[in-house]
């Protein structure tokens, strides 16, 4: 089997990806009539998603505990380049320094999409912000994720943002140090 | 983009079809939710592969194709083996289907082998209907992760 397929494999894993998530929420879109259940729906199979990608991510990076919010904002910003190979800035930190954004140019889930009149309101990429919430509460990371811009609206880029919420102890079970 | 992440979508996407069926009717699931997703998909992603491509020579020659240059791009290996009767039947048999790749191999989750290969009975078909093959597609899993696919061309 170590032909080499004639399709670049990398651009097409990618439009896979876009286009199979595609069809999943045009079906959503169909069974929920109502784009914010779609949202949230979206969310949720982003964090479903997330609570098992976190394992995928460190044990292809080996990354250790970070040290700050600074540092998992920065390795975020590597699992973006890893699992959607683009590369998002990280802005518009809050003077606390408890809250981010990401910003990226370019979205290769909303590649091949366009939303009718009719869905403005639906979230489209809530599924990131869900992915981002499950990985880090993976890590005892409790964090709130939305989407603040949206290429797909008309948006100059798609800028996602993460809010530190707290730190989760290890709930250890009964009898257990 | 990562393989991983089509793996992990690919159960939610089981997941989503599941929890919105019929829960009382377990014996037969109803996986044409999940089939329909792998049709859409399958339709939209192989007229972006076929594009600068010539025209396939006849039926065995697009199955070929499928079984080759398609399967490799979508599922990483190609297909083990293809049978045809010549009349329209063709059988695809995948040795270590990617989808099942990750159960363990075993009788215990044989159960819920069709719920993971109904998505690409879907794009099997979707990639057919837009070559202008119209077919039926089910699959067949004896043991784990081989999985057998039947398709059955629809003569008009």
């Amino acid at each position: 089997m170590s032909r080499s397929t004639r399709f670049d494999t990398k651009k097409v894993n990618s439009e896979l990806v876009t286009l199979t998530y595609g069809t999943l929420v045009a079906q959503m879109v169909k069974d929920l009539e109502n784009p914010d259940d779609v949202s949230k729906q979206l969310d949720r199979i982003g964090y479903n998603m997330g609570i098992r990608l976190i394992e995928d991510y460190l044990s292809k990076t080996g990354s250790g505990r970070c040290l700050d919010l600074k540092d998992t904002a920065d390795k975020i910003q590597t699992a973006f380049r890893m699992y959607l190979g683009v590369q998002p800035n990280v802005v518009n930190w809050s003077p606390a320094g408890d809250e981010f954004s990401f910003s990226l140019d370019s979205n290769p889930l909303t590649e091949l999409v366009e939303l009718p009149d009719d869905l403005k309101q639906l979230k489209y990429c809530n599924i990131i912000c869900g992915a981002i919430r499950g990985a880090l509460e993976m890590v005892q990371l409790d964090v709130q994720s939305w989407v603040v811009q949206d290429q797909l609206k008309g948006d100059p880029n798609t800028e996602i943002r993460v809010k530190f919420i707290r730190r989760l102890e290890d709930a250890m079970p009964a009898g257990e140090d | 983009m990562e393989d991983t992440l089509l793996d992990l979508l690919h159960s939610e996407i089981i997941n989503y079809t599941l929890q919105n069926g019929d829960e009382k009717d377990k014996k037969e699931e109803d996986l044409s939710g999940l089939e329909y997703i792998g049709f859409s998909t399958g339709y939209r992603i192989i007229e972006r592969l076929t594009k600068e491509m010539p025209r396939f020579k006849d039926e065995l020659d697009t199955m070929k194709f499928i079984c080759t240059d398609f399967w490799l791009a979508v599922y990483k290996k190609q297909i083990d083996n293809l049978r045809t009767n010549h009349q329209g039947v063709y059988v695809l048999q995948d040795n270590a289907f990617r989808f099942l790749s990750r159960l363990s191999s075993g009788k215990q989750y044989l159960e819920a082998a069709p719920r993971y290969v109904a998505f690409t009975c879907g794009v099997i078909r979707g990639s057919l209907a837009n070559l202008s093959i119209q077919c039926l597609v089910t699959a067949e899993v004896q043991s784990l992760p081989s999985c057998k696919f039947h398709i059955q061309v629809q003569r008009m």
